[in-house]
């Protein structure tokens, strides 16, 4: 029978399909070919003295209409649709990348020129012009922000565990309402605030690093409850119910399942608070304030940090003002490796940390 | 397999269906007039029933007929459900398990859960075993080394996984397949010690080879604890149990469903000589 079937399928006259199961489609190259004449053009318009910006979106343009005509014309309305979209998605891509790159080529492209061995190894006490470097600064934006994270993080994880396990009713409410409402506090009222409130235990004009990293804890503190929380809700029930049913109390249970299942995603979490947080300025310069010198004490006296540094060498340049402004791009880019590194790390603890799930 | 489609004759072939059940087994849970609700609603009401020692009791009815939020009330997980409220009478060993000053905790020491679900925690094997007893000692000093060992071997042995893991204990729980991440939960609770194994479905979520297995493991544990199982596979029920209690749901006036007990008796009794219709309805298939 089969082989009757498969002999004679060619013979047989196919029965009739009210709609064929095939369309004219357009050629496999057609779309990189209209990509490549709208590049070309556009790579006219510019040559015609046109600008830059104009020319790209022009040839963006360009290029969605006629494959969208051609595409209509020769494959229907829904291939036409389809190719359409898939040009404005890909536009609005590059369109998102741009900034991102644009951002990290600058910095990269002027940062290195003072990316050196002085950099890390100078301060700026007594350097004017040339030379100099940012040592204090990094040491002050690694203390400042590791006080900030010893703060936040278990004042974070608490209030996210008590929201999760224990919450119940009004106070629970409350603390989700203010938590949202931190979360949108803007940072140089975050800085006025930990100015304000250490005015009320020192003279007026008091600058320490530590101020600076309470500063830095009330925006970071929600980040760190937000995240912690979300991960928290993640835990099964049935793994809570598993080990109650253990006769393992509570506080227990919490302890040794809930917060292993979940600490891949709250390390996650917390580093990208403190990446969040470590590039901060406004609430810095009114606490930590300005200083050119080493200062490894966050309870005595002024401590640079990056990013006030940055923006005060770019601020008040020195004459001739190139130096200063090339310190300023490197501590940027010092900046950018610092939080680059700190994802990593995260990656790595998560690794480090995830629960055992393959033998 | 010849398990037979016909309850009748399962029954017939067990070999033990010769062991007569006399009320003499000291009695592990007194229920009367039991009633559960979750928040208004009344899930379960008016359930009267004993369960004898180194018996297996079975609870079968259909979804929504409150089997398992009667399992649930034995060992006060009813307690973690917000909203949830227990009233009668529930007696383990003579003690009110809802009595003043009874500690969950204490509770749950003697009655262990297995539950539909295998639910091994992100931890190795050992570990996952070995879990129970370390919070139990962690309120009585700490368990030395070789007696967690002995302890963790014993359960695993217990639960018939020992010779499929002993090369493997550090490995990670998850990374066992269904049927033994079941046994490992079963592991995990007997490393307990209790006196009663309460199970809510365990094999429900898993294939009729580890589904027998599970069922042999049960007719072993019979002889060290007593144990409660939901179950909504019948034929479990008759393979298994000795007694066999049979819910229903009932729609009231106000279009409520509520659980309630139907028949309560030795299996064999329940399995061929009903002395209710709707039971003899459901184990006969005809509606459930």
């Amino acid at each position: 029978m089969t082989s009757a079937h498969t002999a004679s399928a060619p013979a047989e006259a196919e029965p009739q399909l009210q709609t064929p199961l095939t369309h004219r489609s357009l050629p496999r190259r057609a779309a990189p070919a209209v990509l490549l004449v709208a590049l070309l053009a556009g790579l006219g318009l510019r040559l015609a003295g046109l600008a830059l910006a104009w020319s790209a979106i022009l040839a963006a343009v360009g290029y969605t209409v006629a494959i969208y005509s051609w595409s209509r014309a020769v494959e229907g309305t829904r291939k036409a649709f389809d190719r359409m979209v898939t040009a404005i998605v890909t536009s609005a891509f590059l369109l998102a990348l741009l900034p991102l790159v644009s951002v990290l080529w600058t910095v990269v492209d002027r940062g290195s020129g003072r990316f050196d061995s002085e950099f890390f190894s100078y301060s700026m006490r007594g350097i004017v012009g040339e030379g100099g470097g940012a040592h204090h600064a990094i040491i002050g934006t690694l203390i400042v922000t590791g006080i900030a994270a010893l703060i936040s993080v278990p004042v974070g994880m608490l209030t996210a565990i008590y929201l999760v396990e224990y919450g119940r009713g009004r106070l629970a409410r409350y603390i989700t309402f203010f938590v949202d409402v931190m979360t949108g506090v803007p940072s140089i009222v975050a800085g006025l605030f930990a100015y304000a409130l250490f005015e009320l235990f020192y003279e007026a004009g008091v600058r320490m690093g530590i101020m600076g990293s309470v500063a830095l804890s009330v925006l970071m503190i929600p980040i760190v409850v937000r995240s912690t929380e979300e991960m928290l809700k993640l835990v099964p029930n049935e793994l809570r119910e598993a080990s109650y049913a253990l006769a393992v109390p509570k506080w227990r249970t919490i302890l040794r399942v809930v917060l292993p299942t979940a600490v891949a995603g709250i390390a996650t979490g917390i580093t990208l608070a403190i990446a969040r947080v470590i590039g901060e300025t406004a609430p810095l310069l009114v606490t930590a304030g300005v200083t050119a010198s080493d200062n490894f004490n966050p309870f005595d006296g002024r401590m640079a940090t990056l990013s006030v540094f940055s923006y005060n060498e770019y601020r008040s340049p020195g004459v001739p003002p190139e130096p200063s402004f090339d310190r300023a791009w490197a501590a940027a880019l010092t900046l950018i490796l610092i939080v680059m590194l700190l994802n990593l790390v995260a990656r790595l603890i998560s690794r480090l940390f995830a629960p055992k799930t393959r033998a | 397999m010849a398990t037979g489609l016909s309850t009748h004759v399962t029954a017939r072939r067990r070999p033990r269906r010769t062991r007569t059940l006399p009320d003499l087994a000291p009695v592990v849970f007194g229920l009367a007039r039991l009633q559960v609700s979750y928040g208004r609603h009344r899930a379960v009401r008016d359930v009267t029933m004993t369960v004898h020692e180194r018996e297996i009791t079975a609870l079968i009815g259909p979804s929504g007929c409150g089997k398992s939020t009667v399992l649930r009330s034995l060992n006060r997980m009813n307690d973690l459900v917000p909203g949830a409220r227990v009233s009668g009478r529930v007696t383990y060993r003579g003690h009110d398990l809802y009595g003043p000053g009874v500690d969950p905790i204490e509770v749950r020491r003697r009655i262990g859960m297995v539950f539909q679900r295998p639910t091994p925690f992100a931890k190795s094997i050992y570990d996952n075993v070995a879990y129970g007893p370390r919070a139990a000692a962690g309120r009585r000093g700490r368990l030395r080394k070789a007696e967690l060992d002995d302890r963790v071997e014993e359960a695993l042995t217990g639960a018939a996984l020992w010779d499929e893991v002993k090369d493997k204990l550090k490995s990670s729980g998850l990374a066992l397949s269904g049927g033994q991440q079941q046994r490992l939960c079963i592991a995990r609770a007997i490393a307990v010690r209790p006196d009663v194994m309460l199970m809510d479905e365990p094999c429900s979520a898993l294939d009729p080879v580890a589904t027998a297995k599970i069922e042999d493991l049960m007719l072993r544990l019979r002889h060290e604890m007593t144990i409660v199982i939901v179950t909504h596979h019948m034929h479990q029920a008759a393979r298994v149990s000795d007694r066999t209690a049979f819910f229903t749901a009932d729609t009231d006036s106000e279009g409520e469903r509520h659980g309630r007990l139907v028949e309560y008796d030795a299996t064999e009794k329940i399995f061929n000589r009903p002395a209710d219709r709707r039971t003899e309805d459901y184990i006969s298939g005809r509606f459930g």
